[in-house]
């Protein structure tokens, strides 16, 4: 085997009634994005600048709740965060509360190779980008129209909620605040659909690396850290894998996931596909999310969980070096 | 079976020579930390409760780099963090850029126990210890004197510097730009478990002298400087970058559960093999009472024991071991 593999995703849980026409839009967008990684790796950039690079893509483009379109804080503003790691030397870098660059998973990237520091967050990550002369706008360049409004149907329904584009009027599975809402870490929540972007790539020399950004919970507290920037929950890379997890943050935090694919790859021996399965199914007992996974040896893995009757639905894309790409919105 | 408690004070590369005016006070410290934690687990507190206890007492003692005596940031600023977890429901609350709060422990447990979330950070974190109440303080109760003058010996140096327990010779190397103090130390921490097996852990840190202003490290990262499950309970300290990559203390709990290994040769396997020498050091506790401490710098602040009578306070490799 060997060869390249790549896999991307745009959030894991969307609400059966998801508009069609928005499907078709994640679809189009990941698509596009999956081509130019790639594109990417057919011209052997390093895993590490691949993922990166399809990240920008996602945070520029409004759709998903990363970069430009991102979820809002409680106070109505945009905080981001992202981070990448290079699975060689497990080199890293995060950063939280950016809320002026346009990209953050670049900032993230600055972090790792300019700074003698793994993680920067708020001012101080500010004042680096900066520093490193990113580039910087204001921050209602990143708030959008759509997300103003499900803010305040979230503080409406008095819940965090995860999939903003989905109205909680028309949303079947979960409920509002007002009747028997879902629990999650005592906290009714309307619906799941984080849309965290990741990306994971491993090129066809076998290194791979992972890369996750995003705004974070719609209605959070301003200054709550997610798990995409916390290196072993939403993101992680070695040796033998990359890995990007998107969903119930709290619940990818306890759980470790990013590192856990890893961990058993390593201590048990286990290939990708068994990991990514033990992983979902053992490793997560309360919460929801989706993964994305590749291995040192040009495997693609993808999945993510469904809690008790909700069926969720979970937007990504992958392809590997022989086999033609899939992208798709999988049940 | 049985409970068990170990706390620390910090590895790094604490020379022997190191002082006894230095030694001293923070020997007698671990010592008055190891008893408070006995006591309150003889008196059947829950190990989440005897582990804020403990690192709450470390933050107030000036002679450790968490709450007041945290080593300062290039601004000449106090930024603090702090993480803790419960073992058995893998509940976890961090805090970050704690300027004010007195015991940024304390407000980590009720990030944990108050919010739905589990990682609060610098302005948000401050307004949730005003609104919980909390206890806290102009900026200035946190810094010393003794750190105002690592930080003057850092810069002059032009690097971060891990270890503040020896003053950087002036005749170093200049700085590469990946910092490399030739010593770490610093971070507090506390791991205990209950004869129920109720585990918990809690780590508290200033971080690194002369860190950029906004700098995270490894403490308030789940998995990396704290983590709790149903096996283990696991605080570390050491460089922080290093940590984090090696993912540290989930590790152990990780090398307990996937290959069998008992809590002491996971614990040696992370520090020995998994993370490169002069950086990292654990305390950690099993579900069976079982207690170990390990680094692989030169010495780690540390105290432990456990019901059978078993104690242990030292800062350099005991001579059993």
């Amino acid at each position: 085997m060997g060869g390249w593999a790549i896999a991307v995703h745009g959030g894991a849980g969307v609400d059966p009634n998801l508009p069609t026409h928005t499907q078709e839009e994640a679809k189009i967008l990941l698509t596009r994005c999956l081509n130019i990684g790639i594109s990417a790796l057919r011209s052997n950039l390093p895993a590490i600048d691949v993922v990166e690079l399809v990240v920008k893509e996602l945070e520029t483009d409004p759709l998903f709740n990363s970069g430009r379109g991102s979820a809002l804080t409680t106070k109505g503003t945009v905080e981001m965060e992202a981070s990448i790691m290079d699975g060689p030397k497990r080199r890293c870098g995060s950063v939280s509360g950016v809320t002026t660059v346009k990209n953050p998973i670049s900032l993230a990237r600055f972090v790792m190779e300019k700074s003698p520091h793994s993680y920067l967050a708020f001012s101080g990550a500010e004042e680096f980008a900066r520093q490193q002369g990113v580039e910087t706008v204001e921050n209602d360049y990143f708030i959008t129209e759509e997300n103003v409004g499900m803010l305040k149907l979230a503080k409406e329904g008095n819940s965090i909620l995860f999939d903003y584009r989905v109205p909680i009027e028309s949303c079947s599975a979960g409920a509002a605040a007002t009747d028997s809402p879902l629990q999650m870490n005592g906290l009714p929540i309307s619906i799941y659909a984080p849309e965290t972007v990741g990306c994971v790539a491993v090129d066809s020399q076998g290194r791979c690396a992972a890369a996750t950004s995003t705004g974070g919970l719609m209605n959070k507290m301003t200054c709550r850290i997610g798990c995409t920037p916390t290196i072993g929950a939403g993101t992680y890379a070695c040796d033998l894998c990359g890995v990007s997890c998107t969903g119930e943050g709290e619940a990818i935090i306890r759980g470790t996931l990013a590192r856990e694919v890893a961990a058993v790859m390593e201590y048990k021996g286990l290939n990708l596909q068994q990991a990514v399965d033990f992983v979902i199914n053992e490793r997560l007992d309360q919460g929801f999310a989706g993964l994305i996974a590749v291995s040192k040896n040009g495997e693609v893995a993808c999945r993510f969980n469904t809690k008790g009757t909700f069926r969720g639905r979970w937007l990504g894309a992958c392809a590997t070096g022989d086999q033609y790409m899939l992208a798709g919105i999988w049940n | 079976m049985g409970w068990a408690i170990a706390l620390h004070g910090g590895a790094g590369d604490i020379p022997r020579s190191l002082p006894p005016e230095r030694r001293i006070p923070r020997e007698a410290a671990l010592r008055h930390c190891l008893d408070i934690g006995v006591v309150a687990l003889k008196a059947n507190k829950h190990p989440l409760d005897v582990v804020e206890l403990v690192v709450r007492e470390l933050e107030n003692i000036p002679n450790y780099n968490a709450g007041r005596g945290s080593v300062l940031t290039t601004a000449g600023t106090v930024e603090m963090e702090a993480c803790i977890m419960d073992g058995k429901t893998k509940k976890c609350g961090a805090v970050s850029g704690l300027t004010t709060v007195v015991n940024p422990i304390s407000l980590a447990r009720l990030v944990m126990e108050k919010t739905s979330h589990i990682y609060l950070a610098f302005d948000g974190a401050e307004a949730f210890a005003r609104e919980q109440g909390v206890e806290t303080v102009d900026p200035s109760h946190f810094i010393t004197q003794e750190n105002i003058e690592r930080l003057n010996q850092a810069k002059e140096a032009n690097r971060v510097q891990i270890d503040y327990t020896q003053p950087i010779q002036k005749e170093v190397k200049a700085e590469t730009h990946i910092a490399d103090g030739d010593s770490q130390i610093g971070t507090v921490g506390c791991v205990a478990v209950d004869n129920h097996g109720n585990l918990a852990t809690a780590t508290s840190t200033g971080g690194l002298v002369n860190k950029m202003v906004g700098r995270i490290g490894d403490t308030p990262i789940i998995g990396s400087g704290t983590y709790a499950n149903r096996l283990c309970a696991v605080s570390a300290t050491g460089k922080g970058e290093e940590i984090i990559r090696g993912t540290v203390a989930r590790d152990v709990a990780a090398l307990m559960e996937f290959k069998g290994l008992s809590l002491k040769e996971a614990a040696a396997y992370v520090v020995e093999e998994s993370t490169p020498k002069g950086n990292v050091g654990l305390v950690a506790v099993s579900a069976t009472g079982e207690v170990t401490m390990a680094f692989n710098t030169t010495g780690m602040f540390r105290a432990c024991a456990t019901e059978d009578g078993y104690t242990e306070i030292g800062i350099w490799p005991s001579p059993q071991t």
